[in-house]
């Protein structure tokens, strides 16, 4: 039996992106396996880890939560979208690289949706803040505190 | 860990939703925000052979604040509650509780109405809705019914929902006294399950006299249980330290919590005590400053 297809129509990234996706295809998945935007991480699979955090029209989800089928209509960022203009890093992700924000890299883009969604809200973010935005991001390399400090250093920046 | 095919349905409008429940019976299940639906479907725990996707309706995305209750609609976001100002002026309990609701990526997506289906026992929720007495809008394709949250939460993930309805709205009384209200939870991580939750809601006079309570726990059996016997025992006195005390005393002792990895019994009813005492106080001292 093939699986039926649905035509979806998404925007990543500031792009229209069409697909036919089976119904039970993850957002995640799509993002990754059809579109090679690998930026994107899946961990748990179940929404525990915070790795494949997305922006949905502009607010973090989890994208291993999510079928790609019901992303039709909307807008979607990855961790791609994130750079500058010019193509290079952007203020958060140097950041990041500058207080060590990250060892194994796995967290990462998670870690950096969830912060810029801070920080687009937020610009001037308190350490708890902070904490609470990155709350339901698992790190088991950093133990938090140089991401903690990469988020004050991206916002301190931004003055 | 992928979730088993299905059918996939997006319907616009709550009518057209009901119908395909009424066609398809158990086969099934309405999906909403998905934070707990997704994973048990990606572990195999459910198998829906068909969704219906309700994100799209936004006749279910409300809030309307009245004198005597706010009535949600059972798609509206966690978030848009967590954040509304006016209304955690009028219904404190909400912003409470929902601070300890999953994470911001999960209330982003995750549905007031959601998590009053799923009923899970430790879950925040359907607590407040229990405590507040809370009355649950049910449709179908014959009609209309209304569900006190009592009668709503039936078991662990169990609820009154008949298979060929959909939850369309809740409305969450507002008290219109002095009211001061507390939440407090214990969870090995802010933002995991709740090991024992607890919500408070009292409402003093002018001479700080009780002249309503209501207090409940999650996490201590199948579904969230209220007090409504003990509450009352309140009633009419100012709430001193030393009968705060006692109806916690009781309130622990009526209570046979589960034991597993996370907590044991003896734990969970240790942790319903201090934490129903703790909040009638608060709820105490927040009215009394009101």
């Amino acid at each position: 039996m093939t699986e039926k297809l649905y035509e979806i129509s998404v925007e990543v990234n500031g792009v229209r992106c069409e697909g036919r996706v089976p119904a039970r295809l993850s957002l995640v998945d799509w993002l990754r396996e059809e579109l090679r935007l690998t930026g994107t991480h899946v961990g748990c699979e179940h929404g525990v880890c915070g790795a494949c955090s997305v922006l949905l029209d502009g607010e973090p989800v989890r994208s291993c939560l999510m079928y790609a089928v019901q992303a039709h209509g909307h807008r979607v960022g990855t961790v791609e979208g994130l750079r500058s203009p010019e193509g290079g890093l952007s203020p958060l992700q140097d950041a990041f690289c500058e207080a060590h924000g990250l060892q194994c890299g796995y967290c990462t883009p998670g870690m950096l949706i969830a912060a810029q969604a801070l920080l687009d809200a937020t610009p001037h973010p308190t350490e708890e803040q902070i904490r609470e935005a990155i709350g339901g991001n698992l790190c088991r390399c950093t133990g938090y505190a140089q991401i903690v400090e990469a988020v004050l250093l991206a916002a301190e920046r931004s003055r | 860990m992928k979730s088993p095919a299905f059918e996939y349905t997006r319907p616009a409008s709550v009518a057209e939703a009901c119908a395909l429940l009424a066609r398809h019976g158990a086969d099934a299940k309405v999906i909403a925000g998905g934070q707990s639906l997704v994973p048990m479907m990606a572990m195999r725990l459910v198998r829906p052979s068909v969704l219906v996707d309700i994100n799209e309706i936004d006749a279910l995305k409300y809030l309307a604040i009245e004198p005597q209750e706010a009535r949600i609609g059972a798609c509206t976001r966690q978030v848009t509650v967590e954040r509304d100002d006016a209304l955690s002026e009028r219904i404190p309990l909400l912003r409470m509780a929902l601070k300890c609701v999953g994470h911001v990526q999960t209330r982003n997506r995750g549905t007031v109405g959601g998590s009053l289906a799923h009923a899970d026992p430790s879950a925040e929720l359907p607590l407040v809705a229990l405590v507040l007495g809370a009355r649950l809008r049910l449709r179908s394709a014959s009609g209309r019914r209304d569900v006190q949250a009592r009668e709503f939460l039936t078991g662990a993930m169990s609820t009154a929902l008949r298979p060929d309805e959909c939850l369309e709205e809740i409305g969450w009384p507002a008290w219109r006294e002095r009211t001061g209200a507390a939440f407090m939870e214990v969870s090995i991580r802010h933002g995991d399950f709740a090991l024992v939750a607890a919500a408070t809601q009292v409402a003093l006079d002018a001479q700080a006299r009780c002249t309503r309570a209501s207090f409940g726990l999650a996490g201590v059996g199948a579904t969230a249980v209220a007090f409504p016997e003990l509450a009352g025992r309140l009633v009419g006195t100012k709430m001193e330290d030393g009968l705060v005390e006692e109806v916690a005393h009781a309130a622990a002792k009526q209570i046979s919590p589960g034991s597993d990895m996370h907590a044991s019994s003896e734990y969970r009813r240790h942790l319903a005590r201090v934490l129903v005492a703790r909040t009638l106080r608060a709820a105490r001292e927040k009215a009394a400053s009101a």
